[in-house]
């Protein structure tokens, strides 16, 4: 008896030591990256471009609107084939089991989960190889985007078709009952029904292309000037931080861009977990 | 009305076989089911009951690897040559458990009619009040037709899950064991409405309770597995003459409850 109390508290201390320490790691990661950044965040940090040199003076307002831009470009690229794609795995694929096309689905499955867990700079050369030089795209936030889309559409194919499968089955008979066909039950009941699961997908998949940096060193070049086209090469934050740190002497402005970045992480997961708890919320 | 018409109208299957893949589960089934009637099927767990109710708006057609035959009648009409849409139009179906979408009570009731080309708000407001009125359930939601179907107690839920079926304005209704969900109270209401709704529809429902098939129905089919688990339709009648004087001992056996 005594035994089982026993391991039952350790097992417990344990786990609670763990926890503990995650959170700690994370406080002492995010702490020193504000207290170290923080200081050097004014008003102008947000309004200045970068001045370029080896100086590393100047503010971030160029990489804000780069930033800005390539994850709505990229965003506009990866959706449509992302969340279409889920809905016919979802939804449409039910009905090829154990046909030629079912065994098709079978393959581009395996795909998707492959390409999900290809490391990002395998997709910057890529994107550096075809869309940047084969099809002279240059490097640009048309390039980088494309290629960024290469990159989340894995990840929005796999957590909408969560989504859609979190989704009662009795909703869609129900629909079905009622005359409606497949496309109508789609549209009109199920991607409703999942929508908050497929917004969470969509906002980590823009925080992945807020937080990447080896992809768009190689697709996006590194211009510190404001972006006027598509066709404009640009840096990021993300990257600004990378080129701060190593290529000028502005380490503390570094931090403070760093700084600014974890903000934003921090803003947009707390807008996943406002969209989630609406979730559970709603459902009980 | 002479006796081709009496076929003609309602529904009706003939050596109707259902099979998944290659198990069979529905064995020749004959039956002709009353026009404007409560007509149960009864039976132990596995006999093909819901399947066997799913033929008459091809609910089955969902599964792959589904086959039949034999006919499955509806106003003398084969099902499997009628549009699916037109099919499912004619023929409502509530289920098992409510299943109302995530949507405002009117939503729910309104997405039949504006499936079948509904559009004028004010149209939809009248076939939203009758329906709901019809599923005995306007009273209880008319000062908020705005608040989620999902936030109604399960009683309700499955009432307006009856009143978006009658929304689109069925000849029949299906209902696969439509109370089991519910607590008695609910399944009472369940019960009185169905008996209300009754002289506008033909109604055939799937139920586990024979308190219930006894309580609620006019006529009643009794089915049960044979020796390849295939169910069969042992014996069908009024629901008096079962109950009070089967001809087949399986059916008197499973009405006393010797199995099942």
């Amino acid at each position: 008896m005594n035994r089982r109390k026993l391991s039952q508290n350790a097992a417990f201390s344990l786990f609670w030591a763990a926890g503990i320490m995650s959170v700690l790691i994370m406080a002492v990661v995010v702490g020193y990256v504000l207290v170290k950044g923080l200081p050097g965040i004014s008003f102008d940090f947000f309004t200045t471009s970068p001045r370029g040199g080896l100086s590393g003076e100047g503010g971030i307002y160029s990489t804000i609107v780069t930033t800005f831009y390539l994850v709505v470009v990229t965003l506009a690229f990866a959706i449509p084939p992302g969340v279409g794609a889920a809905v016919y795995f979802s939804e449409y694929s039910g009905s090829t089991v154990g046909s030629l096309t079912g065994k098709l689905v079978d393959l581009a499955r395996f795909g998707v989960d492959t390409l999900a867990g290809v490391p990002s700079i395998v997709f910057g050369l890529f994107g550096y190889a075809v869309f940047v030089t084969a099809m002279d795209l240059g490097f640009s936030i048309l390039s980088a985007s494309m290629a960024g889309a290469c990159l989340i559409i894995p990840v929005i194919i796999r957590t909408t078709e969560d989504a859609l499968k979190s989704v009662p089955s009795g909703y869609r008979e129900g629909s079905l009952a009622l005359g409606a066909n497949r496309w109508e039950t789609t549209w009109k009941v199920v991607l409703p029904a999942a929508f908050r699961g497929i917004s969470t997908g969509i906002l980590l998949s823009a925080g992945r292309i807020v937080s990447e940096t080896a992809i768009f060193f190689v697709t996006l070049g590194g211009s510190y000037r404001v972006p006027h086209s598509l066709m404009s090469g640009g840096r990021t934050m993300a990257l600004h931080v990378y080129y701060l740190a190593m290529e000028t002497r502005a380490f503390d402005r570094a931090m403070s861009t760093a700084a600014v970045l974890v903000g934003l992480v921090v803003v947009m997961n707390l807008g996943i977990n406002t969209i989630t708890g609406r979730i559970t919320g709603k459902q009980r | 009305m002479n006796k081709l018409e009496t076929e003609a109208k309602g529904m009706s299957t003939q050596n109707y076989s259902l099979f998944y893949g290659g198990f069979k589960a529905l064995n020749r089934i004959s039956i002709q089911i009353p026009s404007n009637r409560i007509t149960a099927f009864i039976g132990p767990s596995g006999c093909g009951k819901s399947s066997f109710l799913r033929s008459f708006n091809r609910m089955n057609d969902l599964i792959p690897g589904v086959t039949t035959e034999g006919k499955v009648c509806i106003d003398g009409r084969n099902v499997a040559d009628e549009d699916v849409v037109q099919l499912r139009k004619k023929v409502g179906m509530v289920f098992q458990r409510p299943n109302p979408f995530p949507k405002s009570v009117f939503e729910n009731v309104a997405y039949g009619p504006k499936l079948h080309g509904v559009k004028n708000r004010s149209d939809l407001a009248v076939v939203v009040e009758k329906s709901l009125k019809r599923a005995a359930l306007w009273n209880e939601v008319k000062d908020d037709l705005h608040k989620s179907g999902m936030s109604l107690s399960g009683g309700q839920q499955q009432r307006l899950c009856i009143a978006r079926a009658i929304a689109v304005e069925p000849e029949v209704i299906l209902m696969d064991e439509p109370a089991s969900a519910l607590d008695p109270v609910a399944t009472l209401k369940i019960e009185e409405l169905m008996n209300e709704l009754k002289a506008n529809y033909t109604i055939a429902i799937v139920t586990h309770n024979m308190q219930q098939a006894a309580r609620v129905s006019d006529y009643t089919a009794f089915m049960l597995t044979d020796e390849n688990r295939a169910g069969n339709l042992i014996e069908f009648g009024t629901t008096k003459q079962i109950f009070t004087t089967p001809s087949d001992t399986r059916t008197e056996d499973y009405i006393t409850g010797r199995f099942g």
